[in-house]
């Protein structure tokens, strides 16, 4: 999501060249042009028509009548699916709270604290984390992590129960949404990670060393040279984590005891469950207007991503307009 | 850089300055102190003693360097133990579950399991090479499928799209795909094969393209950093040789970031290789090895690994073996893959100079 | 320069295939009289049991394979009307209204679909608290315990059929499956049907909402929840209860043990459902019958009276022949934990399995 410093000034030098004589290789240029063009029209395709499905499987979900729907399916759809929602973006946004401090950290300590040797090892142990399939997350936090933290909640409940997230029965398992989002957190910190490396690791050297000239400490130059120029590159690393966050099915389904109830208490059994752990829950049995009800909650799902994205894009482009770097 | 921040540290000419072995001294006090009181108190909670050495740690020293140094280079200290504490508590997972994978993969990683697959096996023995040839066979095409589209649409965006309103929307929309849910994508080439040839369809080749809708976005957004990367003088240069534009790309642009990009493929390989949800619902399952990516289904690494956790058989102990087993080998695939990937792009870059 | 990158590629991607892609115990002979591909979809409840018979019957067949996909009841009933299946496992009957001549995609124009039970397995209460050994309880207890009116251990609905037990004070932690499946429809209408007054939710294959209690994804995740918490209790396929203490269920003032004997008990004693074909073997299960385990899964599979491809009609024949036959649930049984089905059963799946062309 880096906004590269180079500016692409001969990026088209089409015109440039145009005088050139006949040369019987620049028939290649249409040609490879065109191939270029169409695979990133393929792409807008390839997502139009993604849309599109579920926009027709979900349909049906979404026009029925809410009585049709508490005979055949779960219940009246926006109704159904407004507890997973909630879990959805409770269980992701709890994620990036622990992951996002920890991530900058790591990808400052890679990009300006670790010796220069030490850096790219790092950066590569914290990429293979990346690469952790999702079904082994799950079966780690479901089998080690779980029980690990279940002495933790206790003492949380015990002696914070006064704070309202901390409150209600503690759970005798520790499958609890606060477990679900420190796994969803384990995974998006190395793509948090990698991203703000890249964007740090970009930071004008120039600035950094006038403000260590200025007398700043390391952090200060960091304050003030690294983190105006990063920000945004922040914020769309952030954004992505939280897309993924969002979309991650099986390592929540496996780790959190969900249900249908919109609760911020975190240490409790009854949490609220995501919308794609429901989808991968309910599908194998679904049939007839279930199906479509489950279609059209991946439905809302896909439109949850798009906004962050879009939020995220306006965030980036409003915010590049301030940055020197540009 | 390091020598030039030493040089230039301000601290030294403004105020007094800690000796270079009061940071390690105090940790060391805090280690003993912490631990002391966890043995006191938790009879011995390593967990919590290192917490409390690490918090005693932090007070310790801010108070220390706010009187001797003052508050600017406290608060320099307290950035750099909260970054190197964030570090460390990062390992903690990664160490947890590279620990627990290896503990328990163990049992069964042998010979049989790499050489048998599960048909006509009841309970104990049997293996997972049909899992893993099916997913070489569902990754690779992925790979086949999702490179070319992926590169030549990062061409587009760097070379030729500039600042066009298509690429514009080419660049949003593939940030829009990153979050396309996995299950998504499952049941999208799910339907697309019911369209295509009637319902119930799953084949190797579904899984691929459901892979596929994952994969394209990682490709594309990877190889776009790094063709933005490549030096404008190179272009030029060959610009200024006559070379047209597809040649320069071709033959400059594309093998001077030759090296990111295969890591950058090879990390988006590993992203998909572990994905279990679609491949669930496109792929199918079966217990017998099936080379044909066209026909009938595909049993994959991740599916397996799920299946015999979710609905193991007599003994259980069997399959939970074979599942941990199966999460052990596709780490260390994605492992050998990381390292082959690296090594690759290493051999073929052009040396830059950099 | 790319040309070699492209050929190093290729010859890793190829030597990695050329490797894997054999399995030792994969033999190219063939022997038996049948050959060809069968493809089965549906209970995942039935999948230890279809592994066990699926790796019988090909040892048997040398030239067919059978590939039985649990994705399932429902997709295995979707996918059998689709004719995608030939044929599914299914937790339920299909309904009446799910039945009739031509709707069947797989089966010949004029042929409905039969219901063949071929797998039952009790469900067993399983609990996990410490120092008790042996528990003992009566419907109305159960259906308290996972209502939520019941919240501790030493409640006197708890102690008055177990009072030799040493019960805790501590709160009972209630698991359920968080997965809609046939287990979880089975056991709510144990509930429902024994002790209606406290369990007043009608059997459905998901939780009903707003309990509490813990939910977890499939058997796996109930067994393990159970096993890694403390006070808990749960339900789960008796063959994975594992290590975990099983509850009896006291049912007409008997205490039942969910043992095979007493789960296939229930089938036998239960009439079939009226207004089907004749060879249409739906069981009205009757959990309150006598001598029987009352908490059962019982599981179907579905095929066509008469089937458009012969040839699947045979393959078909025999395989489901083979699951219904005494050596079939004999297998089945020690290798999935289920209940072989009472020979009088076996008698009429066969006689059904006859009349399939």
């Amino acid at each position: 999501m880096t906004k590269p410093v180079l500016e692409t000034s001969a990026t088209d030098p089409d015109g440039m060249l145009a005088s050139d004589g006949p040369d019987p290789k620049r028939h290649g240029d249409p040609v490879f042009r065109g191939f270029a063009t169409g695979a990133g029209i393929l792409i807008l395709a390839i997502l139009a028509a993604v849309a599109a499905f579920l926009l027709f499987q979900g349909a049906p979900a979404l026009i029925a009548d809410p009585a049709t729907l508490t005979e055949q399916g779960y219940g009246p759809f926006w109704a159904w699916v407004l507890p997973f929602v909630f879990g959805t973006l409770w269980a992701a946004i709890l994620a990036l709270v622990i992951a996002v401090p920890i991530a900058i950290g790591i990808a400052l300590f890679i990009s300006h604290y670790a010796p220069r040797r030490l850096a790219q090892p790092l950066g590569y142990v914290i990429d293979l984390l990346a690469a952790v399939p999702s079904v082994v997350f799950g079966l780690w936090g479901g089998l080690a992590l779980a029980p690990a933290v279940v002495p933790l909640y206790t003492w949380l409940n015990t002696n914070l129960g006064w704070i309202p997230l901390f409150s209600g029965a503690v759970s005798g398992t520790g499958r609890t949404i606060l477990t679900a989002a420190i796994v969803l957190a384990t995974m998006v910190l190395p793509i948090i990670t990698s991203l703000c490396r890249e964007v740090f690791l970009q930071a004008p050297r120039l600035h950094e060393e006038a403000a260590l000239a200025l007398g700043a400490t390391r952090w200060e130059m960091i304050k003030l040279a690294v983190f105006p120029y990063a920000r945004p590159g922040i914020i769309a690393a952030i954004m992505l984590g939280l897309g993924r966050a969002l979309g991650e099915t099986m390592a929540v389904s496996m780790v959190l005891s969900g249900s249908a109830n919109i609760t911020f208490q975190v240490l409790t059994s009854n949490n609220p469950n995501t919308i794609a752990a429901v989808i991968a829950q309910g599908f194998p049995e679904a049939f007839g207007l279930k199906t479509n009800e489950l279609i059209a909650a991946g439905l809302v799902l896909f439109v949850i991503t798009l906004a962050v994205n879009m939020v995220a894009r306006w965030i980036v482009s409003r915010r590049a307009a301030y940055s020197g770097a540009n | 850089m390091t020598t030039l921040t030493e040089s230039l540290n301000p601290g030294a000419l403004t105020s007094g300055r800690l000796p270079r072995m009061a940071e390690p001294g105090i940790l060391i006090g805090a280690a003993i102190a912490g631990l002391t009181i966890a043995a006191l108190i938790a009879n011995g909670n390593i967990a919590l003693g290192v917490v409390l050495a690490y918090v005693i740690f932090l007070i310790t020293i801010e108070i220390v360097a706010r009187i001797v140094e003052g508050p600017r280079q406290a608060a320099d200290r307290r950035a750099r133990s909260l970054i190197v504490g964030a570090f460390v508590l990062a390992l903690i997972p990664l160490g947890s579950v590279t620990y627990e994978v290896v503990k328990n993969g163990m049992a069964r990683f042998d010979l049989n399991y790499f050489s048998m697959s599960m048909r006509n096996i009841v309970g104990e023995g049997g293996g997972a090479a049909h899992a893993i040839t099916g997913t070489l066979w569902v990754t690779g095409i992925a790979s086949l499928i999702s490179v070319p589209i992926g590169l030549m649409t990062a061409i587009y965006l760097s070379e030729y799209g500039a600042r066009s309103k298509l690429a514009q929307s080419i660049t949003f929309f593939v940030d829009v795909m990153t979050g396309i849910p996995s299950i998504v994508a499952g049941l999208f080439a799910y339907s697309l094969m019911a369209m295509l040839f009637g319902p119930g369809t799953v084949s190797g080749f579904a899984g691929s393209i459901a892979l596929s809708v994952l994969m394209i976005p990682v490709v594309v957004r990877s190889c776009e950093e790094l063709l933005r990367l490549v030096p404008n003088e190179l272009r030029e240069a060959s610009y200024a040789l006559g070379v047209p534009t597809w040649l320069t790309i071709v033959k400059v642009v594309v093998p001077t970031a030759i090296s990111g990009i295969v890591s950058g493929v090879i990390l988006a390989v590993a992203r998909v290789i572990g994905e279990t949800a679609p491949l669930l619902i496109a792929a199918g399952f079966t217990a017998s090895l099936n080379n044909n990516p066209f026909s009938g289904p595909m049993m994959t690494l991740p599916v397996f690994v799920y299946d015999s956790y979710a609905h193991p058989g007599i003994p259980p102990q069997a399959y939970l073996d074979r599942a941990w087993a199966g999460a052990l080998t596709l780490i260390v695939i994605v492992m050998v893959l990381n390292l082959t990937g690296r090594l690759i792009a290493r051999r073929f870059a052009p040396k830059t100079g950099r | 320069m790319k040309t070699k990158l492209i050929t190093a590629v290729a010859l890793v991607a190829a030597s990695s295939l050329a490797l894997a892609g054999c399995a030792t115990n994969e033999g190219s002979t063939t022997g038996g009289g049948l050959s060809g591909t069968l493809t089965g979809k549906g209970a995942s409840s039935q999948k230890a049991a279809q592994e066990k018979w699926v790796a019988d019957f090909q040892t048997a067949n040398t030239g067919v394979t059978v590939n039985y996909s649990p994705d399932g009841s429902g997709a295995g009933r979707e996918a059998f009307t689709a004719g995608a299946a030939a044929f599914a496992g299914s937790d339920r009957a299909l309904k009446t209204d799910e039945m009739g001549a031509g709707k069947f995609a797989g089966c010949a124009a004029d042929s409905n679909a039969l219901d063949l039970p071929v797998y039952v397995s009790p469900i067993a209460v399983i609990y996990n608290v410490e120092g008790v050994k042996d528990l003992t309880l009566s419907p109305q207890a159960l259906a308290g315990i996972f209502a939520g009116t019941i919240t501790k251990w030493n409640d006197p609905a708890i102690t008055a059929t177990n009072p030799d037990a040493k019960l805790p004070a501590a709160a009972i932690n209630p698991v359920h499956r968080a997965d809609d499946s046939g287990t979880t429809e089975n056991f709510t209408d144990t509930m429902n049907v024994l002790a209606p007054s406290v369990w007043t939710w009608e059997a459905d294959g998901l939780w009903p909402d707003g309990l509490k209690g813990e939910a977890a994804t499939g058997t796996s995740g109930v067994v393990q929840a159970v096993t890694t918490g403390t006070n808990m209790i749960g339900y789960a396929d008796a063959s994975q209860a594992g290590e975990l203490g099983m509850a009896k269920l006291l049912v007409n003032g008997t205490a039942q043990s969910p043992t095979a004997e007493a789960a296939a008990a229930i089938v036998d004693n239960s009439p079939l459902e009226s207004g089907r074909d004749a060879n249409d073997l739906a069981v009205a299960l009757d959990r309150k019958a006598e001598g029987a385990y009352p908490a059962v899964l019982l599981s179907y599979a579905i095929v066509c009276q008469t089937y458009k491809d012969s040839a699947t009609a045979n393959l078909v024949k025999s395989y489901v022949g083979y699951m219904a036959s005494a050596e079939g649930q004999a297998a089945a049984a020690e290798a999935a934990g289920s209940a072989p089905l009472s020979a009088s059963m076996q008698a009429k799946v066969k006689a059904a399995i006859d009349s399939v062309k």
